[in-house]
């Protein structure tokens, strides 16, 4: 806290002349500890992204051996890996689809209107976020035990889109409630018809919401475990294949694939990024 | 429809009758009937919360009245939504669609309505706003009287039968304001279209308009020409919200003849009778209101050039405050209470210091009677505040 | 259905009403109700429901071959807590200390990004969400290398005798780390970080750096300023981050699986085991609801004792 940018007190101009080094210290305790941080959530990834080009001897990728580029040039190698990396991304493709457009449509409601039970659907949406993934992931299997519903694709779907929901209506009810209505007043103003009013305006203004929304639900999704654990019957989805390779013995495939995903995703923050500043420039 | 019958006259009239809005108990406007001529240059002048922008927003169609009917150019519109009727508003802070350039939000009006061609109309448009080298910047990267002149454009370019607007000056600093208000009124001259003005701010309702209304409570206290409500103001509010009133409590002596004898803190005062717009029998009470600048002020040791005929009050200048173009005065009278006096600065009489025994003296033409029943300060304090 | 819905609904086309009539026509003022319907219903049947059927599942008795019965068995709730009590304590130990290391790490990255990245700050909001993109499991399991017996980390802190202090402290076993306590709070505060410090940096953003400032122009010592603007001003996002990490790693039981041993088990750990292992579902049942109104109950009294209610 040296170091916040304030004007200095007083007593800190006199000629209190301390060590330099420590004073310099004191000024970036903040920076220090900030990067240190950094350093600690970064770190997994960079172990990760070494372990990916690793040979080990066993069954097991925790040390490190020989280096080698086998697990990059043959990522499908390993049975049912890119199966259940496939089946992950076309579960957290329609989760995003049912969440964000399910979700949309009750952040609109609460933001836009009036009505009864207003506080009760605050609840209802509130408290999927602050339960236990356990519990829900337990309630849920018990429904569909005692329904006899088949375990598999469609329970782990539905329970996906259960707990996206919520992040995504959070998401864009704070979008909406923060647009002017008078920019809707004056679609209509401008002989624009509800429906003019609503693709033209409010849909464009609201699409970051909706869009971060998605991108939430999209990366819950696909890395969830818990919940689909429980509700996945047999069905092998990419978070259970790792996990179930924890125990029978870790493919360094999975680093690569962790690691391409995470390069993919810094690239496309990267590129938006840059896409964004060019915008504003031209 | 007249003063512009040589230009482009396009504008329609506005006729309101009976309408009123209510929310639940809270009436925003009582029962109102208002005509806005075509052509004209309307203000609807008030401190905020008084219904004047619901009374536009009626007029628009963002608001349904709860009573009464609005009429275009004589067509009913009362249940027609806004985007289909021949009125476009200059929103408060302006609205501007943040996703889409300036161009595109000045077409946005043509391309609702199925124009394919607008290339032509948008560019004269931002010619006329003198932003055309703008066209392709987000409204966010414009300043405050940039994104005034953008929003006047994008609702302009409809040619609408009234252009309606919503304190569309109130967010810009005071010397671009007085500039605008230049801007808006050369632009309503040009297209001649009837604009309806919402506005907290007097001057600016008295500098543009050709009529301005002003509204309290929900209710039209009078409606006029500047001149008019500033010279013969009818209530007490529009006294004090229009510029400041001396409003002294008197009791009729003599009623009857042209000129009303008052009687105020022992002195004499004449007021026209037609200027008085309360009853006025003898031993009643009436309010004799006059303007600041209308009062002139003597040293005691000089009351003897006082004009024969003047309305006179003697006093005490207990504060004075000098501008520039004139002197401000405070002048305590004694059984009265406080008067503004406000002198140009031609001669200045150095006596006249706080503390100096003063004679206040007015003609009586510039005196204005009203009835005393009403609260002496309403409006008072108003006229600065943000709408 | 007396609700009055607010002007200009979006995506209804306004019919002309007719003339005479000045109330809102009933198609619009259902409209909100049509728009929540579809997300409502599918909360109500695939998560309130499901609590409702857990809460009887717990009060059944049976088994797996002649079938469960409700049978009013509350017992099952006293069997489960006598068995489970410690794995409870645990799972709320873990997690708690797990949140405030959180807290205390993620505070200064938060303030980083807030007021002095300047222009790195996309760069570190990057670095800090990026890693989500990996899945977690795999980052946990990262933590077995990093952690490794013989690996440098351990080494060092041999070689510094603090391996024979947390020892002595109870919170790790000989000269390792995984498998023992700290490993699992290790894992747990890594995995939830993110969770607390992007509220942090939400709510920290908003301070104006002028405050700052005007501050320290009123004699306040960086610190003082510390303690009574910036903290104060923050605290929706210490409220909002605390809950964020506290809940989920209360009910956690990856990383007591993958970086714990069976000492350090969590009541995750036993509610899966139960359920998916055991296949005693009333059991799993109970003690999931217990779970469930122990963090209600937690995370609600810890929102009117921070006295900030508006976190949806």
């Amino acid at each position: 806290m040296a170091a916040t940018g304030t004007t200095a007190t007083p007593s800190t101009t006199a000629a209190r002349t301390p060590n330099k080094g420590l004073r310099w210290l004191r000024r970036n305790i903040i920076t220090i500890a900030g990067l240190a941080t950094l350093a600690y959530l970064v770190l997994p990834n960079v172990i990760v992204m070494v372990f990916s080009f690793n040979k080990p001897n066993g069954r097991f990728n925790y040390q490190w051996q020989r280096f080698s580029t086998d697990a990059w040039t043959d990522p499908c190698g390993v049975a049912d890996l890119c199966g259940s990396l496939g089946l992950s991304l076309q579960i957290a493709v329609w989760a995003t689809v049912g969440a964000t457009v399910l979700g949309t449509m009750i952040a609109f409601a609460l933001a836009r209107y009036r009505f009864r039970a207003r506080a009760g659907v605050n609840t209802l949406i509130f408290l999927p976020m602050a339960m236990p993934e356990v519990v829900m992931a337990a309630s849920l299997a018990t429904l569909f035990l005692n329904m006899g519903i088949q375990f598999g694709f469609w329970t782990i779907l539905i329970a996906h889109i259960m707990f996206c929901l919520s992040f995504v209506v959070t998401a864009v009810k704070a979008r909406v409630m923060s647009m002017d209505p008078r920019l809707e007043q004056a679609a209509q103003d401008l002989y624009a018809s509800p429906v003019q009013t609503f693709l033209r305006v409010t849909l464009p203004i609201a699409a970051p919401g909706i869009a971060s929304g998605a991108l939430l639900s999209f990366a819950l999704s696909f890395d969830d475990f818990i919940i689909t654990n429980f509700n996945a019957g047999s069905t092998v989805t990419f978070p259970m294949f790792v996990w179930g390779s924890a125990q029978r013995g870790t493919p360094v495939q999975i680093n690569v694939i962790g690691t391409a995903m995470f390069l993919v995703a810094v690239l496309c923050v990267v590129v938006g990024q840059l896409a964004g500043k060019r915008r504003k420039r031209s | 429809m007249t003063k512009n019958a040589n230009t482009r006259s396009s504008g329609g009239d506005v006729r309101l009758q009976g309408i009123s809005k209510t929310y639940g108990s809270f009436t925003a406007v009582h029962p109102l009937d208002l005509t806005v001529p075509a052509g004209s240059f309307f203000a609807l002048l008030g401190a905020s919360g008084c219904g004047k922008t619901t009374t536009l927003r009626m007029i628009a169609g963002l608001e349904e009245p709860t009573t009464g009917t609005v009429e275009l150019s004589g067509q009913d519109v009362t249940v027609l939504p806004p985007y289909k009727r021949q009125v476009n508003t200059v929103f408060q802070n302006y609205a501007l669609f943040p996703h889409l350039d300036i161009y595109e939000n000045v077409a946005f009006g043509l391309r609702r309505r199925g124009i394919k061609s607008v290339k032509k109309q948008v560019e004269e448009m931002l010619d006329l706003v003198q932003l055309g080298p703008m066209a392709r910047r987000k409204p966010q990267q414009l300043s405050g009287g940039q994104q005034q002149r953008v929003a006047v454009a994008r609702a302009l370019i409809n040619h609408p039968q009234v252009l309606l607007l919503d304190e569309p000056l109130g967010a810009l600093d005071l010397k671009l304001r007085r500039q605008m208000q230049l801007e808006l009124k050369r632009i309503q001259t040009e297209v001649g279209i009837t604009f309806v003005h919402v506005t907290h701010d007097q001057e600016e309702a008295m500098t543009m308009a050709d009529t301005v209304a002003v509204m309290n409570g929900g209710r039209v206290e009078q409606l006029g020409a500047p001149a008019d409500l500033y010279e013969n103001p009818a209530t007490t509010f529009v006294a004090n919200f229009l510029g400041t009133s001396n409003l002294i409590e008197a009791e009729v002596v003599e009623a009857g003849g042209e000129e009303l004898l008052l009687k105020a803190a022992g002195g004499k005062l004449r007021l026209p009778a037609a200027r008085c717009s309360a009853s006025a029998r003898t031993g009643e009470k009436v309010l004799a209101g006059v303007r600041p600048e209308k009062v002139a002020l003597r040293h005691t040791d000089d009351a003897g050039s006082v004009p024969e005929g003047h309305n006179r009050l003697s006093g005490r200048i207990k504060d004075a405050s000098f501008i520039g173009v004139s002197t401000q005065y405070v002048v305590e009278v004694p059984g009265l209470g406080e008067l503004a006096v406000y002198e140009q600065n031609i001669e200045r009489d150095g006596r006249l210091v706080p503390g100096a025994e003063i004679v206040l003296h007015w003609s009586p033409a510039h005196t204005f009677g009203l009835d005393a029943t009403q609260d002496i300060q309403a409006g008072a304090d108003l006229d600065e505040e943000a709408a | 259905m007396t609700t009055t819905a607010r002007p200009a609904p979006p995506d209804e086309q306004a019919d002309p009403a007719p003339l005479e009539v000045r109330r809102t026509p009933a198609r619009k003022r259902l409209v909100p109700y049509w728009l929540l319907l579809p997300g409502i219903l599918w909360l109500l049947v695939f998560f309130a429901a499901p609590l409702v059927y857990q809460a009887s599942t717990s009060i059944q008795t049976g088994s797996l071959e002649e079938g469960f019965k409700v049978t009013w068995h509350f017992a099952t709730y006293w069997d489960a807590l006598g068995e489970y009590w410690p794995q409870f304590v645990r799972s709320v130990g873990f997690a708690a200390v797990a949140t405030v290391l959180c807290l205390l790490l993620g505070y200064p990255l938060a303030y980083l990004i807030a007021f002095k990245a300047g222009r790195w700050r996309n760069v570190v909001m990057i670095l800090v969400i990026a890693p989500f993109f990996t899945s977690f499991l795999i980052r946990t399991l990262a933590w077995k290398t990093i952690l490794a017996d013989g690996g440098p980390v351990v080494g060092a802190l041999n070689s510094l005798h603090i391996l024979d202090l947390t020892s002595a402290l109870g919170i790790t076993e000989g000269h390792r780390v995984l498998a023992t306590p700290l490993a699992v709070v290790c894992g747990l505060t890594y995995n939830f970080l993110p969770f607390m410090i992007l509220p942090l940096y939400t709510s920290l953003e908003r301070i104006d750096p002028r405050l700052h400032e005007a501050a320290g122009d009123l004699y306040a010592r960086p610190a003082t300023t510390f303690r009574r603007v910036t903290f104060p001003l923050s605290m929706p996002g210490v409220v909002a981050g605390t809950l964020l990490t506290f809940i989920p790693a209360a009910g956690d039981y990856i990383n007591a699986e993958l970086l714990g041993s069976t000492d350090q088990k969590m009541i995750g750990n036993v509610i899966q085991s139960q359920f998916l292992r055991v296949l005693d579902y009333p059991t799993a049942a109970a003690l999931s609801f217990i779970l469930m109104a122990a963090i209600l109950a937690m995370v609600t009294i810890y929102i009117r004792k921070s006295g900030t209610e508006d976190l949806v």
